[in-house]
């Protein structure tokens, strides 16, 4: 981990072992059938995080959360809450509340009546229910629709009924199962900022289960990135995406290009991979001791190598090949490089001229390179 | 350019208006000309009678000889207010009764996984394979002294005497209960089939005991089903005649029994088509209800 890390500054409970977690997963499995979910999983979440569970469909990331708002019973471990089992409690008696896929909103009733049924079932005093809807009601900005049914509102306006629903308990953990699935790309955008901001302005521990990786990188203070039951790694954004532990992960999340090779040389931190006959041998930093031929991998995302028609002269690596195919996406440019082996490598350039001045074009032959800290040392 | 209806789209709206036109709207009318006439001993037993050969002159003197006195009669012998009045209540009761019995079901249908639901929805549907007669038929097999249920209380020792169950208003209830469940049930199925799941944990989430759940969300959210299921069973339960006739005693008074004595007993048709427009004016309000509640629900749909 980077010595910023451990800056008092930043917010990392993870990295300190004074810390008490306040959700444990301890060694939970979660069977349906013959079907295992969750298999065998221990996670710690913090108060005060936004904590993300990132996976694609089926990976268990729902079933994860469920146990949690109380709707699964784990078949063998146990969850802690600030240190007490919620392993058999039943959603009702949880201070827990969680946003549903759906918003899963009471048609029958309007705004308000939304917002303030979780407050009813506490037996609240009809003034303090009234003055905690009304400040719900004003955080998520519906002052205008208070008293419209849902099916009076637009997605984005369900939605924050839905959020200020979930909020207006001021539950110890808020789980937010896909929040913004159904808004279109601006809208989820902004969403995503105003969710963060609440979520500090209010001190909440978020707990937000999303297939979508932008997403989760954008809001996470952390992020579990599951597959097939189980959790492959749990990092903040930035060393989750430069630190992948695993070609997995580093394909999940966002592009990359992946060497494979045999361990050619490696002394102290330094590794040279062999990876193709004719070519020269890949240097990397390791990420973990490594022995002479042994199968490793660097992985190397695109936007970290450069491209360019004369030969670099102080990069580390230094590749030679022909622009195959140009992926112009507006901002940027994805130039398919096809090296003298067959293998195609990704390279992003930023837009900086307009496109008509593009000095690269198809069928050029170029130089791709990245310095050996740009890629990452990968040993599964 | 203006678009207008074509022919075809015509046909496809004027034939449900027809339907109602020969089927309803015109024998509604000669219902309500007859319950205007007179009783006379001769064939038609009513007069006056308009003879279309006659033209005008016969038409004008029918309408001059139409009167209220069938009403009026009604409202003066107590058996009319009282069959009206007795048919509303049992009507109430079964279809209170049949709400008790059918939303359980209708719930345990709707929870039940798929491969069970048709299973069970068929199971619901299976009695209409039989004729209603011969199943309100054995009913009386089933509640008559020497019958199953009362064969089985001597056998149990629950009785030393048969219980009088047949001819009573407690048999009427069962076989109005029995014969009109499905009606009952496959709306409230309808509704809270429709029910997302997803609100029932929400309201959980949110604190509520899964009983105070089930009180403010899914009781309240299968209200259309509720509503239709108690006018489909309370309509037809209010003229029921077949039920008390064979299941209810002599003095078990409704309004479709009275009704069918003074056409084919006393032979009179004007009084019997009085009684008739006076129960479709009963029925009307419950039925207007229904349809605006109907709309209501498309327009919040």
């Amino acid at each position: 981990m980077s010595p910023s890390y451990n800056n008092n500054s930043i917010f990392a409970p993870w990295n300190d072992p004074k810390e008490k977690p306040l959700i444990e997963f301890k060694n939970v499995t979660k069977n349906f059938g013959s079907f295992t979910a969750i298999d065998n999983q221990s996670i710690n979440i913090y108060e005060r995080e936004f904590f993300s569970i990132l996976g694609p469909s089926g990976c268990g990331k729902t079933t994860m959360m469920r146990m949690l708002g109380g709707f699964e019973i784990p078949t063998e471990g146990d969850i802690l809450l600030d240190g007490q089992s919620i392993t058999n409690i039943p959603p009702h008696k949880r201070p827990v509340n969680m946003m549903f896929q759906s918003y899963a909103l009471f048609p029958h009733m309007n705004v308000e009546k939304n917002i303030a049924f979780g407050l009813k079932q506490e037996g609240m005093p009809k003034d303090q229910i009234n003055d905690r809807v009304e400040e719900m009601i004003n955080l998520v900005q519906l002052q205008q629709f208070a008293k419209r049914k849902p099916s009076q509102l637009s997605g984005g306006q369900r939605q924050r009924v839905a959020l200020a629903r979930s909020l207006a308990k001021k539950p110890k953990l808020l789980l937010l199962d896909e929040p913004l699935g159904a808004l279109d790309k601006k809208l989820r955008e902004e969403t995503q900022f105003e969710l963060m901001n609440i979520q500090e302005s209010l001190g909440m521990t978020f707990v937000i289960v999303t297939h979508d990786q932008e997403e989760a990188m954008t809001v996470s203070s952390r992020i579990a990135v599951m597959d097939h039951g189980k959790i492959i790694q749990v990092e903040s954004p930035a060393d989750i995406y430069e630190k992948p532990n695993s070609r997995y992960i580093a394909d999940f999340l966002g592009d990359v290009n992946i060497f494979e090779g045999k361990v050619a040389s490696a002394n102290d931190d330094a590794i040279q991979l062999e990876w193709a006959e004719g070519q020269e041998k890949l240097q990397m930093e390791a990420s973990q001791p490594a022995k002479i031929g042994d199968s490793n991998w660097l992985a190397v995302r695109p936007e970290k190598i450069s491209i360019s028609k004369e030969k670099p002269i102080d990069a580390d690596n230094i590749l030679k090949g022909k622009i195959w195919d140009i992926g112009y996406t507006g901002n940027i440019s994805v130039y398919h490089v096809q090296l003298p082996n067959g293998m195609t490598i990704k390279a992003q350039e930023v837009n900086r001229r307009r496109l008509a001045n593009r000095e690269l074009t198809w069928e050029d032959d170029v130089w791709i390179s990245w310095r050996k800290t740009a890629g990452t040392h990968l040993v599964k | 350019m203006q678009s207008s209806k074509s022919l075809k789209e015509w046909i496809v709206i004027a034939i449900p208006y027809l339907w109602l036109l020969a089927l309803f709207l015109i024998p509604f009318i000669i219902v309500f000309k007859m319950s205007l006439s007179d009783y006379v001993v001769a064939r038609p037993p009513y007069t006056p009678t308009i003879n279309l050969a006659e033209g005008w002159q016969s038409i004008k003197d029918a309408f001059a000889a139409f009167d209220f006195e069938n009403y009026v009669f009604l409202s003066e012998d107590d058996l009319y207010i009282k069959s009206y009045l007795n048919s509303l209540k049992i009507a109430s009761i079964s279809t209170f009764l049949t709400l008790l019995i059918g939303y359980p079901i209708a719930y345990g249908i709707a929870r039940a996984n798929s491969s069970l639901r048709s299973l069970l929805l068929m199971l619901v549907i299976l009695p209409f394979w039989t004729s209603f007669l011969i199943r309100v038929y054995a009913w009386i097999g089933i509640l008559k002294n020497e019958g199953l249920l009362n064969l089985l209380f001597l056998k149990l020792g629950i009785t030393d005497a048969p219980i009088q169950m047949i001819n009573t208003d407690f048999a009427v209830y069962v076989g109005i209960v029995y014969s009109y469940l499905p009606f009952m049930i496959l709306p409230l199925y309808a509704s809270l089939e429709k029910l997302d799941g997803s609100l029932i944990e929400a309201a959980t989430d949110l604190g509520s005991t899964p009983t105070k759940a089930f009180w403010q969300i899914t009781f309240p959210l299968s209200m259309p089903g509720i509503v239709a299921g108690c006018f489909l069973v309370f309509i037809p339960a209010v003229g029921e005649f077949v039920i008390p006739d064979l299941l209810g005693s002599n003095s078990t008074l409704m309004i479709g029994k009275t009704l069918w004595t003074e056409f084919f007993s006393n032979r009179d048709w004007t009084v019997a088509s009085a009684v008739a427009v006076i129960l479709l004016l009963f029925l009307i309000v419950p039925i207007v209800l229904f349809q605006k509640h109907q709309e209501r629900e498309g327009a919040n749909l």
